[in-house]
């Protein structure tokens, strides 16, 4: 009954947990903490990401748009009509999710490189329509003030540690349901969508639902990430829905390795720590970070997660073989256990 | 009347920069298959160089547009053996965030270098010229006068020159030109080398009136690729029509629509030619 307390995964996964629990109390200081914090913001958007781009293998770059539509939404909504953000917040994703379904609608009749440059084109227009819509968005000012999330009976979140807590809790959320997505029959649809879509569509499956359905899930989480972020940092201008920002999740996603559970939140975390401990050469951070996203495409397509996963089956098969040869006994099946267990 | 008058030359201006950026763009799609997002970074570093030359050395005007256009001339063919070569036969979307890495490269270069000031190329030809009541500076005129120019001789390098038509020849059948003995990676860095020479020669028409700046790439990438999605990814007379109709768009909308959301009218015109027509305006077959 109790099958995943003997996989090492689960207890990997366990220890990860408590570390980031005991996080806000073993950390030096208190910017770490906000830039961890941010960070898990971040990855919960480039876990929408990475539903796209890894396992339904669309090229989408409209994300910033979505991130900037979600937190404009939902600050807009507690400024002007008082909401309270446990509101505002479902409500931003669920707009969210509604404005990406009738991009979907729209782009996912185009292909390849139109469908790229036409979900760009859609986040330049949610860019320069929040930046041009001075009444209501402030324009390049933006809206300043926002207020913290409410607390919920003895809950608050004004201090930085809860802020934490409460980021992580979605982000948890958020691993949770995209692991379960990618092991379920329809994460196997979406990859079968991506490795082809028209054996994909022969087997009967209807191609144009799961890429909106895989859309819309994904904009559900940035739209969230959007409105963690305006209650976090209280202050949001035009520049969040710049398409650089997409550019960055799309970053932060290949360091770690797309189509992975793991591979959104370590390439954010890494690719923020570097950013942040190579603070006094900000300005050559993207100098550095363009040549990166260059060699990683090239010659580490896998990101980070990705070809660790590739090194420990290459190992784990190097060791079966030794075994293999020192006890003489033909294990195919171990082999191919194995061999699958690196695929999952 | 003169009001439309004038915004029709400054249409055709803004038609003539578009064009020769695009043009670039399309030339890189039809033979590598490669939406080169790096392209409107080398309209900025073409304007720049440019820049530098005239102020930092005192060149001439015209010598220095010829300088930058071999600057970038090289700087195309060590994009094309650095980054697109060796990435041939990836995913069409590897390729798309390799650019996307040149590009973002390319721009925090600039600013690093050169800080991230608007500058303006000194303008010799500044003065206005009057005809019943339409004001026109002289530059305009050379913008106008320079694209046609150069489409002219593209024209007759592609059709009327052995290496040129090498190129038409790659872009029509890829294995068919290798089997008539065309070298594909002489065709490929021709073709980088051509278009960003293009793409300075934009920036460097450009350059007096409109800044040059590190970001000023982005946006005119992002028109360039709307431009070549409504021509058809590829064609070249497509991709000249499409730069027109953009520049007039833009041009006549800031004046009678809204000038805020002038840049908004390029992208919209794209997700509706997309949305009713998801292949292109004068898409060549299906992909």
């Amino acid at each position: 009954m109790f099958v995943f307390l003997k996989k090492p995964k689960f207890w990997a996964y366990l220890v990860l947990l408590a570390v980031a629990i005991v996080f806000p109390f073993i950390s030096p200081n208190r910017y770490y903490l906000t830039v961890v914090t941010l960070s898990f913001i971040y990855a919960i958007a480039v876990y929408g990401l990475n539903l796209i781009v890894g396992y339904l293998g669309q090229l989408s770059l409209a994300q910033a748009g979505f991130f900037g539509l979600g937190a404009y939404v939902s600050g807009l909504l507690s400024l002007k009509l008082h909401m309270s953000f446990w509101l505002t917040m479902p409500l931003a994703a669920v707009a969210t999710t509604v404005v990406a379904l009738m991009v979907g609608l729209i782009s996912f009749r185009t292909r390849g490189h139109y469908f790229v440059i036409l979900t760009l084109c859609i986040g330049v227009i949610i860019h320069l329509v929040i930046e041009k819509w001075d009444d209501l968005t402030g324009g390049v000012r933006g809206l300043i003030g926002i207020p913290r999330p409410t607390s919920i009976g003895p809950i608050d979140f004004i201090s930085l540690e809860s802020q934490y807590y409460l980021v992580l809790a979605f982000l948890m959320l958020t691993i949770f349901v995209m692991s379960r997505i990618a092991s379920s029959l329809v994460g196997r649809t979406f990859k079968s969508i991506r490795n082809s879509e028209e054996l994909a569509a022969t087997l009967g499956i209807n191609v144009m639902n799961n890429k909106l359905l895989a859309f819309g899930i994904a904009a559900f989480f940035t739209g969230i990430a959007g409105a963690l972020f305006a209650g976090y940092i209280r202050f949001i201008g035009p520049d969040i829905c710049n398409p650089n920002l997409t550019f960055e999740f799309l970053l932060f996603l290949l360091i770690g390795g797309q189509a992975t559970i793991a591979g959104p939140l370590v390439g954010t975390l890494v690719a923020n720590g570097l950013t942040e401990s190579l603070q006094f050469m900000q300005e050559y951070r993207m100098v550095v970070f363009g040549i990166l996203l260059i060699l990683i495409v090239r010659f580490f397509p896998g990101g980070l997660a990705g070809e660790t996963r590739i090194l420990i089956t290459k190992l784990e098969n190097r060791f079966n073989k030794r075994k293999k040869s020192r006890t003489n006994a033909p294990s195919k099946g171990e082999s191919h256990a194995t061999k699958d267990q690196g695929f999952n | 009347m003169n009001l439309l008058i004038q915004q029709t030359v400054n249409g055709l201006t803004l038609g003539s920069i578009y064009c020769l950026v695009a043009l670039g763009l399309t030339l890189i799609y039809g033979i590598m298959e490669v939406p080169n997002f790096a392209h409107g970074h080398f309209y900025m570093i073409g304007g720049y160089v440019t820049f530098f030359m005239m102020t930092l050395y005192g060149i001439n005007y015209w010598v220095s547009a010829l300088i930058s256009g071999l600057v970038l001339a090289v700087c195309g063919i060590l994009l094309e053996r650095l980054v697109f070569n060796p990435m041939r036969h990836t995913p069409h979307s590897n390729q798309f965030i390799a650019a996307v890495g040149a590009m973002l490269f390319l721009e925090a270069s600039a600013r690093v270098l050169w800080g991230s000031d608007f500058r303006s190329i000194p303008a010799i030809y500044d003065k206005v010229l009057v005809f019943g009541g339409v004001r026109l500076t002289e530059q305009r005129l050379i913008i106008i006068a320079g694209a046609v120019v150069l489409m002219v001789v593209l024209y007759i390098f592609l059709k009327h020159t052995m290496i040129g038509s090498t190129i038409e020849a790659m872009a029509q059948n890829r294995d068919g030109a290798s089997l008539v003995g065309i070298d594909v990676n002489r065709v490929a860095m021709l073709t980088f080398a051509v278009a960003s020479i293009l793409a300075s020669a934009a920036a460097s028409l450009a350059g007096p009136i409109f800044l040059v700046y590190p970001a000023m790439g982005s946006l005119i990438i992002m028109k360039a690729f709307v431009i070549i999605v409504i021509g058809g990814m590829g064609s070249i007379p497509g991709a000249v029509l499409g730069s027109f109709i953009l520049g007039m768009t833009e041009s006549l909308g800031a004046t009678y629509i809204s000038s805020s959301y002038k840049d908004v009218i390029a992208f919209a015109i794209l997700v509706l030619i997309l949305s009713l027509k998801p292949s292109g305006l004068f898409a060549k077959g299906a992909r």
